[in-house]
């Protein structure tokens, strides 16, 4: 077979898949084209149904307790510390979820470095330390941290919480920066020793900024896991109350509508967050990315 | 960000380390110390309260070797033990059913419309932004007996007139598998994300069916993130005991372990039970993490 004999071939079986091929390839796929999206779009309202539900009735006219719908308003809104101890109980999470995400990214932080780039013995029963306390529930946890506390002779209040919230947080931040770190070109760095950078300078000139995604983006997941836990704060809360505590204890009695304000307005706050970082992420690739 | 915690363990390593020496003992020494000391030693002291005897003050104890201890609790509590296990394993193959297809027109089919892509999993990870305590209690409103279900239910004819769904063992399951929907399905869609389509060409150019070229080629390439996903659902649904609280969606039947190790120690204060219970409860997760990653070939996760 010539080449032109060849050519000819292969734009007759294109020409064939054009005309005929698809369709009949096609045919069967018309079901599960329509069936995916479909299903998807209901597996994404089924997930944002509570959310939706959560915000309508922060704007709920209630009286005490927030279960049936009484009429719109703002009211809540303007009132939102009136409720006791609502918006204690919001401090006091803000104070432990930045005191905990701080403690947790910078230790592991250190581990993921290490972990990424040294050889070292042990390596594994480090791994094993680390992967360890996610696949631990957290009541296990939660009690175990109690039970020390309690033998210990420790009061619990902030400080048990914060120990324990940057237990946790720990490990999801080192799983974090290791991705970020491992997926480095190693290039980067030997460009910069080679332009007589000092293993300092390399390391904060090119490592450390190319590693900060990384950092950043557990150190939000640290303070999103601490915002939100509940279990292991509950056993080691005593009398301090976090958001979630205030919410679970206030369940008997009923949420009040401000409890909603504050879920709402955190909520709004870190969706324009992500929607933010992640247009910022587009546009800069965008711009790193080579013309043509 | 949340999307590369999940899936991150599962990454290869791709530069390996070069170098080595006394900074990495430095690097590693105050996080390691940390975990060492706030949760190995907190698993050693649950196991030493586990074998602990009372004593004649209520809530005192004495150090002992109570084995009987562990007979107690799994005579006392069987139930809730297997009621627990059960709930886990079928809320996880529920959010599984709908993580995956989930996972799968994101991550394959929106490719072409990458801004509508990164819509969609903000979508996904919306519900970690809103306290998961309000979700629950949202669905316990929306599934209460005056609840727009229930009445459009008791309508069809489905439910009987005295029927209801909070307090029951189906809510339960129905809120552990809410929950963690999401958990099920980023580590999957970060892995079906990152699948190279030209293997489905090719399955199909060798004239594998639609479902052949699903089941061998595209299943076995997403499994790091389904059994990742798989973990971050199960081993947290095991222990949960918020969906099951009775202030949330449980009843008096639907009982699970962590409700039974939440009520010993911060109310009874049998602190022996709830740690004798914790240790059952991490042991038996363990052996069937570690038997379910060895059978599906993926150990490098751990």
């Amino acid at each position: 077979m010539t080449l032109q004999e060849g050519a000819v071939l292969s734009r007759e079986v294109a020409r064939e898949e054009q005309s005929g091929a698809p369709k009949a390839r096609r045919s069967p796929f018309t079901l599960g084209r329509w069936l995916l999206p479909t299903y998807s779009v209901l597996a994404l309202v089924f997930l944002l149904v509570p959310i939706v539900y959560t915000i309508v009735f922060s704007f709920n006219s209630s009286v005490k307790s927030n279960i049936a719908w009484r009429g719109f308003t703002f009211r809540n809104w303007f009132t939102v510390c009136d409720q006791p101890g609502v918006c204690q109980a919001f401090g006091n999470s803000i104070l432990i979820g930045v005191t905990a995400t701080v403690l947790a990214t910078v230790l592991g932080t250190l581990i993921a470095l290490a972990l990424t780039r040294y050889r070292f013995r042990g390596r594994a029963a480090v791994n094993l330390l680390i992967f360890l306390p996610m696949a631990t529930p957290e009541v296990v946890m939660g009690a175990g941290l109690a039970a020390q506390f309690l033998s210990a002779g420790i009061d619990k209040g902030i400080g048990t919480i914060i120990i324990a919230h940057t237990m946790f947080c720990l490990s999801f931040v080192v799983v974090t920066v290791k991705a970020r770190a491992s997926s480095l070109d190693p290039a980067l760095e030997a460009a910069g020793a080679d332009l007589y950078g000092s293993p300092t300078v390399v390391f904060w000139r090119v490592t450390f900024p190319l590693l900060l995604p990384g950092i950043l983006a557990a150190a939000l997941l640290s303070f999103s896991l601490s915002f939100d836990d509940f279990i292991i704060t509950y056993f080691n809360a005593g009398a301090v109350n976090t958001f979630p505590t205030y919410i679970y204890t206030a369940a008997t009695r009923g949420i009040p509508a401000s409890a909603n304000v504050i879920a709402t307005a955190v909520f709004v706050l870190a969706i324009v967050a992500v929607v933010t970082s992640s247009v910022i992420g587009r546009m800069r690739a965008r711009r790193l990315r080579p013309p043509g | 960000m949340a999307i590369t915690a999940f899936t991150g363990a599962a990454a290869p390593t791709t530069n390996q380390p070069t170098r080595h020496g006394r900074i990495a003992f430095l690097l590693l020494l105050p996080g390691i110390a940390y975990l060492v000391l706030f949760f190995i030693v907190p698993l050693v002291s649950l196991v030493i309260t586990s074998l602990e005897a009372p004593s004649t003050v209520y809530g005192a104890y004495v150090y002992g070797f109570e084995w009987q201890n562990y007979a107690d609790v799994i005579g006392q509590y069987g139930e809730q033990i297997g009621r627990s296990f059960l709930y886990a394993v079928l809320a996880t193959v529920f959010a599984l059913l709908i993580s995956y297809p989930l996972a799968y027109f994101i991550g394959v089919r929106m490719r072409s419309k990458p801004v509508l892509q990164s819509f969609l999993v903000i979508l996904v990870i919306a519900p970690f932004f809103i306290s998961f305590l309000l979700r629950t209690l949202a669905w316990k409103q929306i599934l209460s007996d005056e609840g727009p279900v229930v009445s459009a239910l008791k309508a069809l004819s489905i439910l009987g007139p005295q029927a209801h769904l909070t307090g029951t063992p189906f809510s339960v399951v129905f809120g552990l598998t809410y929950n963690f929907i999401p958990f099920m399905c980023l580590p999957i869609y970060t892995t079906l994300e990152r699948l190279d389509l030209r293997y489905l060409e090719a399955g199909s150019d060798l004239y594998a069916s639609p479902a052949a070229v699903f089941r061998r080629v595209t299943l076995p390439l997403s499994l790091p993130g389904v059994v990742s996903g798989t973990l971050l659902t199960f081993i947290p649904a095991a222990g949960d005991y918020v969906n099951a609280s009775q202030e949330f969606l449980g009843g008096t039947s639907s009982t699970m372990i962590g409700n039974v190790i939440q009520s010993n120690f911060l109310v009874q204060l049998n602190y022996p039970a709830a740690a004798a219970l914790s240790i059952l409860l991490m042991a038996i997760i363990l052996v069937i993490v570690g038997v379910y990653v060895k059978r599906s070939g993926t150990e490098d996760l751990l």
